[in-house]
């Protein structure tokens, strides 16, 4: 555990001393911050965030993959893969620390953010239920993000294709809830369970319901548990 | 320490190492010669545990480094070819954190810092930047992670490949004085360094271990017979036939260059002729100018093991 404590630490000092991250952090709060005061010019303005959380889940599909990329497909190229594989660390260890790294700098992010929430409540009466709970679902649809991002950052050593690459499979789950009306029968049925934007919504209602919370760590825990198994697959025989 | 049996490694359809088997005692210096391309890099990362093998089973002080991976790499320390190094960690942050993913506790790495900073002469630049550091000072931080934690095997991949010369040899003392308490692998394409460095030396070729013996004794064992070399003042053809004929004399050559008549004994395996050779000269009342022996150097046995034509 101490090692995966280890790999976080490195990572959230590499986060923090990148341009990428502060690249990827200034995108996400100056679009984020048009988002939120689009509405404003309403002549009835609505003291919601529902704006903001819906032009972040859209970002989010380039700018996960952006934060990620580095995290494994770095390692690889320089080599210095080998030595962390070659030390005494557990393949959970790895993935988990640099995980949890993404998330923090994920979580500084959201932090940044509470900004709206704040102004909203101070310069209005918002209702606190959507914004509460939209923002654990935000929080759980960003984790689900970076658990996508990071399986494909472990199985390339190329950044550009594993970010590439992670657009494509949230592109995808994002839309995929269209297949409702797209494909027939039962695999309509079940793709269309698998987007990830139906089950976004229902946060930003104010809904916190718990086949959404299962259904983000499920899709969470699938990610994580296959960068596990692709780092573990080069000590396959 | 270190028990290879029937290793063999496929990239794809391709053969890297073929049925290579070896055993390294505890704190030997085994070197891996070979020339570029022989298998060495694969051999280590299979000894590391970085990569598995296709066939075969490696076990390090008892533990397989496939079946008990984590054990094995308890005790191991690597120094991969390219020394891969977080180029924007300070030394001191990177020794720091390679030594937690090694399980040091914080305290001993503490401890433990100061030494291997001190070992490998990086004092200075404790606190440099490691992507401003010059490949000699890399190739430093390379052996200081790998010997950190005191591992009981230390696996060094071309340790002195592309540094200077005063750096290499800076790297040779180092490793000799580490092989003193530790037990070492490390590969090479350089003869004399292998050869000054090792207690025992395998030959890779083509994935395949063509010979493997003390560099001594591959020296003196692949040459089968040894050779004198003497100088001699007085009319060469006399003296040739009075050398072919001393006992033990195989066969003679003769060098001609500018007046100084050397002559090339081949002598049969394992006799010393000095002595019968300088009598029979000064008996005849020659003047015996030089006598030596000439062994094969590792060089020759090197290109004669892993050349394939005729030399």
């Amino acid at each position: 555990m101490r090692t995966a404590q280890a790999v976080a630490w490195k990572e959230i000092q590499i986060y923090f001393s990148s341009p990428t991250a502060y690249i990827v952090g200034l995108i996400f709060l100056a679009l984020t911050g048009f988002f939120f005061t689009q509405d404003l010019g309403d002549p009835f303005p609505e003291a919601t965030l529902v704006p903001f959380f819906d032009g972040a889940i859209v970002m989010f599909i380039l700018l996960a993959p952006a934060l990620t990329m580095r995290l494994l497909a770095e390692e690889s190229k320089l080599g210095t893969i080998e030595l962390l594989l070659t030390s005494p660390v557990r393949d959970w260890e790895v993935i988990i620390g640099k995980y949890v790294a993404s998330l923090v700098f994920f979580l500084v992010l959201v932090g940044l953010s509470f900004f709206y929430a704040i102004l909203l409540f101070v310069y209005a009466d918002p209702d606190p239920g959507p914004i509460y709970a939209g923002y654990l679902g935000f929080f759980l649809y960003g984790a689900a993000a970076l658990a996508v991002g990071l399986l494909t950052s472990t199985m390339s050593n190329n950044q550009i294709v594993s970010a590439v690459v992670a657009m494509g499979i949230l592109l995808a789950l994002f839309f995929a809830d269209r297949a409702f009306g797209s494909v027939s029968g039962l695999a309509g049925e079940i793709i269309g369970e698998m987007g990830i934007r139906g089950h976004f919504d229902d946060f930003s209602r104010g809904v916190i319901d718990t086949t959404n919370i299962v259904y983000f760590i499920s899709v969470i825990a699938f990610f994580l548990f296959l960068s596990i198994r692709t780092l573990e697959s080069r000590r396959w025989r | 320490m270190i028990q290879a049996e029937g290793l063999t490694h496929y990239y794809g359809p391709y053969p890297a190492i073929q049925d290579v088997n070896f055993g390294v005692r505890r704190g030997e210096i085994l070197g891996f010669l070979g020339p570029n391309g022989a298998g060495k890099t694969t051999t280590m990362r299979i000894l590391t545990g970085f990569m598995p093998p296709t066939r075969g089973t490696v076990t390090l002080d008892g533990y397989d480094v496939v079946e008990q991976s984590l054990e094995a790499r308890r005790r191991v320390g690597y120094l991969p070819e390219t020394v891969p190094l977080y180029t924007d960690m300070s030394v001191n942050g990177y020794l720091k954190y390679m030594g937690t993913l090694r399980g040091m506790p914080p305290k001993s790495i503490k401890a433990r810092l100061d030494d291997v900073i001190g070992v490998c002469r990086l004092g200075d630049y404790r606190k440099t930047q490691i992507g401003k550091l010059s490949k000699g000072f890399r190739q430093r931080v390379g052996i200081a992670q790998a010997i950190l934690h005191e591992p009981e095997v230390l696996v060094l991949d071309e340790p002195t490949i592309g540094i200077d010369p005063i750096q290499v040899v800076e790297t040779r003392r180092l490793i000799k004085d580490l092989g003193k308490d530790q037990t070492v692998v490390l590969s090479s394409h350089i003869l004399p360094e292998v050869s000054m460095l090792c207690d025992r030396v395998l030959i890779i070729d083509e994935g395949r271990i063509v010979a493997e013996d003390t560099p001594k004794n591959l020296a003196e064992g692949l040459q089968g017979v040894d050779r004198l070399e003497v100088e001699v003042g007085g009319p060469a053809a006399e003296i040739l036939p009075v050398l072919k004929a001393v006992r033990g004399v195989n066969d003679v050559s003769h060098l001609n260059n500018n007046g100084r008549h050397t002559y090339t004994i081949q002598a049969q395996a394992g006799q010393d002729l000095r002595g019968a050779i300088s009598q029979a000269v000064i008996s005849n009342g020659w003047s015996l100018r030089g006598l030596q022996m000439v062994g094969m150097s590792l060089e020759e046995i090197f290109l004669r093991l892993t050349t394939h034509e005729e030399l």
